[in-house]
């Protein structure tokens, strides 16, 4: 009790002084990244506005930038790949995660080591994963040629570079990557399952089929939830694994959001559009995110109210 | 799900898992016979295939031989550009962090709910919003295509991941602990490095592994930023397959894959635990 009278006495000054070292400690750090996030974000929406082409410059356009992005076919392409490969990569990784997280739940020997295997791929970087399986899905030198090598002429895996057939390389590779993290969240939701609720179900004589289906998998789905956002995340900002996978082609068939952005400000020289094409592809993530924190909200105000 | 032996059904378990092993396993290992395979012998047939002799050359050749852009010095300096980009970024991220954390999850102060809550806003807002008002900072700063302005980039928006992971495992320590050292006279750094750094090995492991792989496997802002000698390793494989889409060189190529994509594969393999913790603790923000 003296020593806070003692600090309210001293000078006010004296004292701010002598805490400069943590206060700038704490906010210099934390108002940086504030500042940055909510600066940087007013800015390209502002220069999305504005007629800049090479340079940034002020000036007012309207909607003229988000309209010739829209209307361009680059954009629709990008805008259908994403639709395409958003929705069948989220499902495979899910059914792929779901399914090694069950088998691996099965107190079988070498998990440890499985679980590994099938989580390495998150180590390395997009770059190297669309590398190796530009590699692999070149028809000239990859599986095809191999099955060619072996005997079997007529086989035919030329995805790659088949306009309508490319974009699914990159659900492959995407795949390939990371439903290893869908299936290290199911193992952990699978494993604190309570195993009172699945004794009861046996004892009810529910096979083991039947205890999953009915028993333990639907409590599984707040985690599939998480783990449908989260790969979507990755899926609307996708663009190191096309860079190194396809660049976009061939031609523009597997352009995406990311790619246009990246085309329209650093090739093209369309500094408006390309911060138009920026803002929008926030507007598809918000369009995921925020029924995603709405959600989040709910629950936990059902958790606190319970 | 009690039954050990081998029934049928566990055998189809074992073939299932294996066979996705396998799969998975599989562009590894091709990738690394390849790095061990002359670039005729790949030529001859396909990627995917057994070395006839061991062709180590692939390796001198892919750490300081192979061109990219005139300058022949292979994949070395690109490795040394994006450890000094990665060490210093993650060390520093990691400690500002680690005490930001701290102070908001312990110490608490006015506004600190806000400031955390916009700064966790990072964790979402895609880069493509940041990338023009970088560029334009960097310039203006004279930090365009440094390796400096890729460190301040990362240190920044890292931010965003450290101060989320220590905040939420600091505010599992009980308050009374800080309070009574704050009776005993103990200072807001006292209480942090006396107190709190020993209580924070766990955590600390998971955020340096975190933003280590996650700057190391880093493309965007590399590529953006910075040109020519400049560049990431990242960058610089890209720049690599378009130098040499003429005549491939698999062999070399695939050896520089393999060294490129070697520290981070070395970090998961010796701290895959704390890896996985950290893509948990992401997942639950």
């Amino acid at each position: 009790m003296t020593g806070a009278a003692a600090t309210v006495a001293r000078p006010a000054i004296s004292g701010l002084v002598r805490r400069l070292p943590e206060i700038l400690m704490i906010w210099v750090p934390l108002l940086l990244s504030a500042a940055h996030l909510i600066s940087f974000s007013i800015w390209t929406i502002w220069i999305s506005f504005t007629p800049s082409t090479l340079v940034p410059v002020t000036g007012w356009v309207g909607l003229r930038n988000y309209t010739s992005v829209l209307s361009s076919r680059n954009w629709q392409i990008a805008f259908d790949n994403l639709l395409l490969f958003g929705s069948a990569f989220v499902l495979l990784s899910l059914i792929t995660g779901l399914m090694l997280a069950i088998l691996l739940d099965q107190r079988i020997r070498g998990e440890n080591v499985l679980r590994s295997i099938f989580l390495y791929p998150l180590a390395v970087s997009f770059v190297v994963t669309g590398t190796v399986w530009s590699w692999l899905l070149n028809p000239g030198i990859g599986i095809e040629k191999l099955v060619h090598d072996l005997g079997w002429s007529s086989f035919h895996f030329d995805w790659l570079v088949n306009r309508d057939m490319a974009i699914w390389t990159i659900v492959i590779a995407a795949v390939w990557q990371s439903s290893g993290f869908a299936m290290a969240l199911f193992l952990a939701g699978l494993r604190s399952v309570d195993g009172d609720i699945i004794k009861a179900a046996q004892i009810d004589g529910a096979g083991p089929v039947r205890t999953y289906w009915r028993v333990i998998l639907p409590t599984l789905w707040p985690i599939t939830v998480t783990v449908v956002v989260i790969q979507l995340q990755f899926a609307i900002s996708a663009f190191d694994l096309v860079r190194a996978l396809t660049n976009g082609g061939p031609g523009i068939a597997t352009q995406l959001p990311a790619l246009v952005v990246y085309d329209l400000m650093f090739q093209r020289g369309q500094l408006g559009r390309g911060a138009a094409a920026a803002v929008l592809m926030l507007l598809i993530l918000l369009a995921v995110l925020l029924p995603y924190a709405a959600w989040r909200y709910v629950q936990r105000q059902r958790v606190t109210h319970a | 799900m009690r039954e050990r032996g081998f029934t049928p059904s566990r055998i189809l378990i074992y073939l299932v898992v294996s066979l996705f092993a396998a799969a998975y396993l599989a562009p590894l290992v091709v990738v690394v016979l390849n790095s061990l395979r002359t670039n005729e012998e790949i030529a001859q047939g396909s990627m995917i295939g057994w070395p006839q002799h061991l062709a180590w050359s692939n390796y001198a050749k892919a750490w300081s031989g192979f061109c990219v852009a005139e300058t022949c010095a292979g994949i070395r300096p690109y490795m040394l550009n994006s450890a000094l980009i990665t060490i210093p970024a993650t060390v520093i991220s990691t400690l500002l962090g680690a005490v930001a954390g701290y102070a908001v999850s312990l110490w608490r102060f006015r506004g600190d709910n806000w400031i955390y809550g916009i700064v966790t806003l990072g964790l979402f807002l895609p880069q493509q919003m940041r990338l023009l008002p970088w560029t334009i900072v960097l310039r203006d700063i004279g930090l365009i295509n440094t390796l400096t302005g890729l460190v301040l980039i990362h240190t920044i928006q890292g931010l965003s991941f450290t101060v989320l992971f220590c905040r939420n495992y600091y505010v599992a320590i009980p308050h009374e602990l800080i309070r009574a050292a704050r009776i005993d006279g103990a200072g807001f750094f006292r209480i942090f490095w006396c107190i709190i750094l020993p209580l924070s090995a766990p955590i600390l492991i998971v955020t340096v592994i975190w933003q280590f792989t996650h700057i190391w496997n880093e493309f965007l802002y590399g590529v953006t930023f910075t040109t020519g000698q400049q560049q990431p390793v990242t960058a610089a494989l890209i720049a690599l397959s378009a130098a040499i889409a003429d005549i491939p060189q698999h062999g070399v190529q695939s050896a520089a894959v393999i060294i490129a994509a070697l520290p981070t594969l070395l970090i998961y393999l010796f701290g895959g635990r704390y890896f996985v913790r950290g893509l948990t603790a992401g997942a639950v923000k």
